[in-house]
């Protein structure tokens, strides 16, 4: 387990732009799930911006590795990293949640390009994944395919099912990132369903598991790095993160797990940490 | 007809490379063949039916064509909320295959008893349903399923029904006349139709009361210009289903029939199925017909005294 204080990373203007446009569609639609997304800002970002062969232009290219936001209630930064890849116009993050937007509280194939399975239910994307990673196989491809699960999330038996097949298959092209920031809707994970020892259940259903700062762009560059020679089973990154990352009053705070209004006190406070 | 279901997945996986096999944990030995020629296609992944389903929708991402099978109450019941997402809102030609539609597993109790598969897999945008009545109709069904683009639900009767439909080349989506008549009808799915056929004969022969039999093998789409017809030129029309009521093939019936003008001359319509209940008894399959109302006297009891009021 990291110190807390490795956690508690200042983040550098890229995190800090992507949490701006993460803003914009909170401000934009009155509403989301803001802390779920801001603990998942860096893993997104380090994927999109050093690692996932993607094609913004041919958003359904055969080549292109596959991500699935499976806790699709942190929508708002797959979003803002699909915006500022040129996606779709960033103009549109401030339409998120309206009547004729293509950018719902949750992620919809078909309407948003880049996302590639609607999601919210939770424990859905491990199971898509790993047919889309068998199917690979099948067809002899080289890309990859990675699943972005909430802590609060694997509690659903669906998460283990899907976890015992990609085991049986030996699928090295399956690669699961946990957003572990240990608060879930109603409080803490903990104290809901304890979910550890996190690690060891992972390893014993056939994970090849790591354990970083979900922050830490140096420490997620080292690892994905790392996993592009997998060549064994399916990999499980423990993301140690935490909760409405960047804005003091929001972090590990259930109540900004989702928001459905906002002060005129919470809106300068979320511009001035933007501000700094 | 499961026998005739899955051999005719196997020749169409023959045929087509993208044709792959998911069982949940099905009885040893069940297609052996496809696993045998193409064991890299076929997939026996446990009694996981969320995962598998999940595990078809991605695989039908990314251009698949996946065959799943197991229970029907397990294929419907546990993963539905699998099927709605992952599969219905995706529209993905994923195509689910559920044993034991309606009171076949009539000994195994209310576990296994899927007495409303119909009515919840009815209400999802998307999905086509058909519920044959033979395995002639099961084989031709299944070879015209890989022209659906979108997901496809195939409830299995109780297997070795005479094959009343040799005279049709069935197809998705369209009806048929088992037996004609004039004025009065019983709409029938599944394994129906033998029952209203036979009830059929009983009216001729006991009441001289002709009677047909319009079998729909797709419960959704509904053959709507063939039911339009049937609607407008009979007078009393009898639905017929192995289901609950509600919700049902019956209801299907009723809705559209609701949207019809009322200038026009429309048929009386009952519907028969089974209760608002958990069967609490085991036995046979046709033991639970009966007990539920749904013998063919039942059917020709109920069409008399329809046609009398």
């Amino acid at each position: 387990m990291k110190k807390k204080t490795e956690l508690t990373i200042k983040l550098d203007k890229r995190s800090l732009y992507l949490r701006s446009l993460v803003v914009e569609c909170l401000f934009g639609g009155g509403r989301g799930h803001m802390g779920s997304a801001m603990s998942l800002i860096e893993i997104l970002r380090v994927l999109y911006d050093n690692f996932l062969k993607f094609n913004p232009k041919k958003p359904n290219d055969k080549n292109r590795d596959r991500l699935i936001l499976s806790k699709g209630h942190g929508c708002l930064a797959l979003y803002a990293l699909l915006a500022d890849k040129k996606f779709f116009d960033k103009k549109i993050l401030r339409s998120a949640s309206k009547f004729n937007s293509i950018l719902g509280g949750h992620p919809e194939y078909g309407k948003v390009p880049g996302v590639e399975a609607s999601t919210g239910a939770l424990g859905h994307g491990p199971a898509i994944g790993v047919g889309m990673a068998i199917s690979a196989k099948l067809n002899k491809s080289n890309h990859k395919t990675f699943v972005i699960v909430g802590d609060g999330e694997i509690n659903e038996g669906s998460f283990w099912e899907s976890s015992m097949i990609a085991s049986k298959h030996k699928i090295n092209n399956f690669h699961i990132i946990i957003d572990y920031n240990k608060i879930q809707s109603y409080g803490k994970t903990k104290e809901i369903l304890d979910l550890e020892p996190l690690k060891y259940k992972l390893m014993s259903f056939g994970y090849k598991v790591s354990e970083i700062n979900g922050h830490d762009i140096n420490q997620l560059k080292r690892y994905f790095e790392v996993i592009k020679n997998n060549n064994k089973k399916p990999t499980a990154l423990i993301c140690h993160t935490i909760k409405g990352k960047g804005f003091p009053f929001a972090e590990n705070n259930p109540y900004w797990h989702h928001k459905n209004f906002f002060t005129e006190k919470e809106v300068k406070e979320i511009n001035n940490y933007l501000e700094k | 007809m499961r026998q005739t279901c899955l051999n005719t997945v196997y020749e169409l996986a023959k045929k087509n490379q993208k044709i792959v096999f998911i069982g949940s944990d099905l009885g040893p030995g069940v297609l052996d063949s496809f696993k045998k020629n193409y064991p890299e296609r076929f997939f026996m992944e446990g009694v996981a039916e969320q995962s598998i389903i999940g595990l078809a929708a991605g695989m039908a991402f990314e251009n698949f064509r996946p065959y799943v099978n197991t229970i029907a109450t397990f294929i419907t019941r546990r993963c539905f909320e699998q099927v709605v997402v992952d599969l219905c809102l995706h529209n993905l030609p994923v195509t689910l295959i559920g044993n034991g539609g309606g009171l076949v597993y009539a000994p195994l109790g209310p576990t296994h008893q899927a007495i409303e598969d119909i009515s919840i897999m009815r209400s999802l945008p998307n999905l086509t349903i058909v519920s044959p009545c033979d395995a002639h109709e099961m084989k031709n069904l299944m070879l015209d399923s890989v022209n659906l683009k979108g997901p496809l639900y195939v409830r299995i009767a109780r297997g070795g029904e005479e094959i009343v439909t040799q005279k049709f080349k069935p197809k998705i989506g369209k009806a048929i006349f088992l037996k004609t008549a004039k004025d009065y009808f019983f709409l029938t799915t599944g394994i129906t139709s033998h029952i209203a056929l036979e009830a059929c004969r009983f009216l001729k022969k006991t009441e001289n009361i002709d009677c047909g039999v319009a079998h729909f093998s797709t419960i959704k789409p509904l053959d709507k210009t063939f039911l339009n017809k049937i609607i407008k030129n009979s007078k009393k029309i009898i639905t017929v289903e192995e289901n609950v009521k509600a919700g049902g093939f019956g209801s299907s019936i009723l809705e559209f029939s609701s949207e019809l003008s009322t200038v026009r001359k429309k048929a009386e319509i009952k519907i028969m199925g089974l209760k608002d209940k958990f069967l609490e008894k085991y036995g046979t399959q046709q033991e639970l017909l009966d007990y539920s109302g749904l013998s063919f006297k039942d059917l020709s009891k109920n069409m008399k005294n329809f046609i009398k009021k």
